[in-house]
């Protein structure tokens, strides 16, 4: 009931403010002397899925990383701008970055279980934030989350072998169930179906496609494909600068840059 | 006859003559190995009796008469156990440290080079050094003196062997528990202990097997008696000075009981390195490979 409650709060608190989730302000980022992201200036629209596109190395992954605060987690960087979550810059000096990365979460490129069972992946991010009370309710949290991701049909009846020992498809929606389980409101995607095999690709798509109604939603791709099939929002980058923001509609449609029309007909 | 071998082109004999220099190379140190073995197995097993193991030296003993070397059986499990201990106690934080947060910093760099630099100090030097310490806090020869110059002996090696292995750690897997919020003391604690353990139990037996082989280290610190000790500040003896004074002894079955010493710490050592490839092997359930 509890939980309910917050989700109820959570929700009325998301509708009474305005439909951006994060908000990027004047945002520059470099790696040494590499200027990787260069005044970048978007919104990000709450309970859609935003795709990042853009050619390799066009820093589609680095800002995407600025949103968990992981871009830092990178050798002799910078970083200046500020990046706002429900209007609250995850850069300024006395936030706590675990919090920030409660909120947002990730979904890896390639599956990375934790050197722990299956059961153990899911409730690990729950323990560390003590977020219930007793086994009981760890056990439920297990179970739903795992249900969400589609998962626990296939695991039930194995949650304390090694996660290691299931394919690379459920381990990323393993990977996708540890995710929710800390409650984020941001799930960012780098790239979350590149390393899987058509049938689990779709499989993560379409629990993507579910989740937006609770979550809002980030992912980059380099599929054009998958960016038609899952864009709500699209933001296309090149050599570090937003070339275009919009509805993926508008975008898809009726590109206003050069650069962005070359690249959705597959010029470059 | 196209895909025929022509085995004398140059580059085939270069491959065929290296290839031999190799495992020459190979067949010496194996040679080598064996042949040590073989050594303190046919002269110390003829010596080699329950009487050896099970009794302290009785009046005589030096002379060839009753008597065993227990004595310096537990002595050394003593003290390569407490000085292993106390080293793990300092190893652990620090290999910790220097992943989690000093990572590939000039200060990490730093800590590396002057662990390098400790590891390569001989043995000697740590137990005059030790000596100096003791005379000056008027203590005299202990097990207690043993292990904390042992500790220091084995710290280096046991650091860096735990560093070397927990910088292999894929980054992405340290990066997946961040993702969820840990900090970086609950990704040391959660994720690297636990991916890392059964390399971080191999460095501590690395270790340990330094510790209860090394002799110039305990000679001054620990001293030597023909008694088991009883607490921490008696002093103690060793299986690898139990070998030195009776390999040095004029009586030729002394002499054979110093080998029987030396195929004893053998046994110890060997059973406690296969003891710890079957516990990697156990912990190794929940890795990723």
């Amino acid at each position: 009931m509890e939980s309910n409650s917050k989700l109820f709060d959570m929700h009325s608190k998301r509708k009474a403010m305005n439909n951006t989730h994060i908000q990027v302000k004047n945002l520059n980022a470099y790696y040494g002397r590499q200027h990787a992201l260069k005044d970048v200036n978007i919104e990000i629209p709450k309970n859609q899925i935003t795709v990042i596109m853009g050619p390799s190395g066009c820093g589609k992954t680095t800002l995407l990383k600025t949103f968990n605060r992981f871009f830092e987690l990178n050798e002799d960087v910078k970083l200046t701008g500020e990046v706002l979550v429900d209007g609250e810059n995850i850069y300024a000096p006395d936030v706590d970055v675990t919090e920030v990365r409660k909120v947002v979460g990730l979904l890896a490129q390639r599956p990375t279980p934790l050197p722990m069972s299956i059961y153990d992946n899911v409730a690990y991010g729950m323990r560390i934030h003590q977020m219930k009370s007793d086994r009981v309710e760890y056990k439920k949290s297990v179970r739903h989350y795992l249900e969400i991701a589609g998962l626990w049909d296939e695991v039930h009846k194995r949650m304390h072998d090694p996660a290691t020992s299931l394919s690379i498809g459920q381990q990323q929606r393993l990977c996708l169930a540890r995710g929710l389980a800390v409650e984020p409101e941001i799930i960012l995607g780098d790239e979350p179906t590149s390393a899987l095999d058509p049938i689990s690709s779709q499989n993560i798509e379409s629990r993507l496609i579910e989740l937006k109604k609770d979550y809002t939603i980030v992912i980059v791709t380099h599929t054009l494909r998958q960016a038609k099939r899952l864009a709500d929002h699209i933001i296309y980058m090149y050599m570090g600068e937003v070339m275009e923001a919009g509805p993926a509609h508008d975008v898809f449609t009726d590109p206003q840059h050069e650069r962005t029309r070359q690249y959705l007909e597959g010029l470059f | 006859m196209k895909f025929q071998k022509k085995h004398f082109e140059r580059r085939h004999i270069v491959e065929l003559s290296i290839k031999t220099i190799m495992q020459l190379a190979l067949l010496i140190v194996a040679g080598a190995l064996g042949l040590i073995l073989w050594t303190i197995i046919s002269r110390g097993l003829p010596s080699l009796s329950w009487e050896m193991v099970s009794q302290i030296p009785q009046g005589g003993y030096y002379m060839g008469k009753a008597g065993g070397i227990l004595n310096a059986i537990i002595g050394s499990a003593y003290l390569a156990t407490g000085g292993t201990f106390l080293a793990m106690l300092l190893s652990v934080p620090i290999a910790l440290y220097l992943k989690a947060y000093l990572g590939k910093s000039r200060w990490g760099d730093y800590v590396r080079l002057s662990l390098d630099v400790l590891w390569g100090i001989p043995s000697i030097v740590y137990g005059a050094f030790g000596f100096a310490l003791m005379i000056l806090l008027g203590m005299r020869a202990s097990l207690l003196a043993g292990i904390i110059v042992l500790a220091l002996v084995e710290l280096p090696i046991m650091t860096r062997a735990m560093d070397e292995v927990i910088r292999r750690m894929p980054a992405e897997l340290e990066h997946a528990a961040l993702a969820l919020g840990s900090t970086k003391f609950e990704v040391a604690v959660n994720v690297i202990t636990r991916q890392m353990l059964p390399g971080i139990i191999t460095a501590i037996l690395l270790a340990f097997g330094r510790g209860i082989g090394d002799a110039a280290s305990v000679l001054f610190t620990a001293g030597y008696t023909d008694r088991i000790p009883t607490s921490l500040m008696n002093p103690t003896a060793s299986l690898p000075l139990a070998v030195f004074f009776q390999l040095g002894s004029p009586y030729p079955e002394v002499r054979e009981r110093g080998y029987a010493a030396a195929l004893i710490l053998t046994i110890i050592v060997l059973l406690v390195s296969f003891g710890s490839r079957w516990l990697s092997a156990r912990l190794n359930r929940y890795t990723i490979k």
